[in-house]
């Protein structure tokens, strides 16, 4: 154990330091697309309600093993071979980015649909009464109350997708596990790279969970 | 001042909620100044009747004419005309991201009504009509049920509206809170505020209403002065109500 680390040490930490980055632009994307989808999930618009919940039913029906194949393999080939006249190739980092923004955004939507509606009505027709217009009283009002009892959630997804990004050592991105894969097929000691890496996950979790708490307290006060 | 000028005039509205005719042919025409009651059973339609009046509901048809704007109509501008229109909720409403005074100044200061200093004075003096001028920095959920809806009608007057509409503002309060509220608003009365109210509160309805609308089943059953409707009712349908409720 003590030889892996002195040896594959800091090819591992920066291995997680990949695994982060991957986690973080996913992340921001998520975001991005989970607010543009969640927010069109509760619009009084049936076909922006139905656009949200087919893209929501079909990220959640893919498996995101199949999502990275399907981004990383299925895309370019589709119009490199079947379509032709033009090339598209996709490093791996940016198919993962790709599928870590789908599959957690359509959570993410979810969860901010969710939100939203758990918001009395009441607030958002007090808005309107007083000639607020939907967006305003929405900003004002509704979205911080939501975002509020999204918070734990949130959380939850963040983590959920920083362990999601070990599927896509699939594809060849050399985060932790695609790393740690390597220094085990070097070392032979199964049993103490897979520690080594499971506690560098438990740690890294643990420090994000709980500065979350921290964050989650904070923005509760004066509630 | 013109007593006769009509704020808002309601002819043939209809709702209905699916297969479900709430309103069914409602019409009626409010005057400026005048304080209307609207009394009558649950599931008569009287709430929905009141939202109709700033569009909370879409009517289904028949014309709504608020200071000569037909709210009916897809071309109003809705937000403008509910600028004119405060409303007091029975759940009182109130915005629990915000303190009070935040609750006060929101509106008039995103819609660009006044700068934020203006807004800030204009919901203290509010505050101080209603008697709660200390509970600037409170947040809804530090109130009693009295003092939320008291901040709520200050939160609806802050905006300088012609009209007010009131739905069962007084139901979901202590009994010993609901004093304070009817005295928020005999105050209102007295200054000429043309207001719509759907209450219970049968003895408030008969000293400070100029008029009582009982509504079931989707109609105006009748309609009068306090002294004609409640105190000397025509209609069989009005007469059983009052005899349940008093």
């Amino acid at each position: 154990m003590i030889k892996i680390i002195t040896v594959y040490g800091t090819m591992l930490v920066a291995a997680m330091g990949r695994t982060l980055l991957l986690a973080l632009l996913g992340l921001f994307f998520a975001c991005i697309i989970g607010m543009v989808f969640g927010i069109m999930g509760v619009v009084k618009n049936r076909a922006c309600n139905i656009i949200s919940q087919i893209f929501v039913d079909v990220i959640r029906g893919v498996p995101m093993i199949v999502l990275a194949f399907f981004v990383y393999f299925g895309v370019p080939y589709l119009f490199n071979t079947i379509i032709g006249g033009f090339t598209i190739s996709l490093t791996a980092l940016q198919a993962g980015t790709i599928c870590l923004a789908l599959n957690c955004g359509a959570y993410m939507a979810e969860i901010i649909r969710a939100g939203i509606q758990s918001v009395d009505i009441g607030q958002m027709e007090a808005a309107r009464s007083l000639g607020l217009t939907y967006g305003m009283a929405m900003r004002k009002v509704v979205l911080p109350q939501a975002i509020k009892t999204m918070i734990p959630t949130f959380i939850n997804q963040f983590i959920i997708t920083l362990k999601d990004t070990s599927i896509l050592s699939v594809i060849g991105f050399p985060e932790l596990v695609n790393t740690a894969k390597n220094v085990q097929a070097n070392t032979f000691m199964s049993f103490q790279t897979w520690a080594i890496v499971g506690i560098m996950y438990l740690i890294v979790i643990t420090i994000l969970s709980r500065s979350a708490k921290v964050l989650e307290r904070r923005l509760n006060v004066g509630r | 001042m013109a007593d006769n000028e009509v704020k808002i005039s309601v002819k043939n509205l209809k709702k209905c909620y699916g297969n479900l005719e709430v309103l069914k042919d409602i019409s009626s025409d409010i005057t400026k100044g005048e304080v209307v009651c609207v009394i009558g059973p649950s599931g008569s339609g009287k709430s929905t009747f009141l939202r109709c009046l700033n569009r909370l509901e879409n009517v289904t048809s028949g014309t709504i004419i608020v200071d000569g704007n037909d709210i009916t109509s897809k071309n109003t501008n809705i937000n403008k005309v509910r600028e004119n229109i405060g409303m007091v909720f029975q759940h009182f409403n109130l915005f629990n991201n915000l303190n009070i005074l935040d609750n006060l100044t929101l509106a008039p200061t995103q819609l660009k009504k006044c700068s934020k200093t203006e807004a800030v004075e204009r919901a203290k003096k509010m505050l101080k009509k209603v008697g709660l001028e200390d509970k600037a920095s409170s947040f809804p959920s530090q109130l009693s049920g009295g003092q939320k809806q008291r901040v709520a009608i200050a939160r609806a007057l802050c905006m300088e509206p012609d009209i007010m509409l009131f739905d069962e503002p007084t139901s979901a309060l202590d009994p010993e809170m609901v004093g304070e509220v009817l005295q928020v608003m005999k105050d209102l009365a007295a200054d000429g505020m043309t207001m719509v109210i759907v209450t219970h509160e049968m003895g408030f309805a008969r000293e400070v209403c100029d008029r009582v609308l009982f509504m079931d089943g989707g109609y105006i059953i009748e309609e009068g002065t306090p002294q004609e409707v409640l105190v000397n009712p025509k209609e069989p349908r009005t007469i059983d109500f009052l005899n349940k409720v008093l």
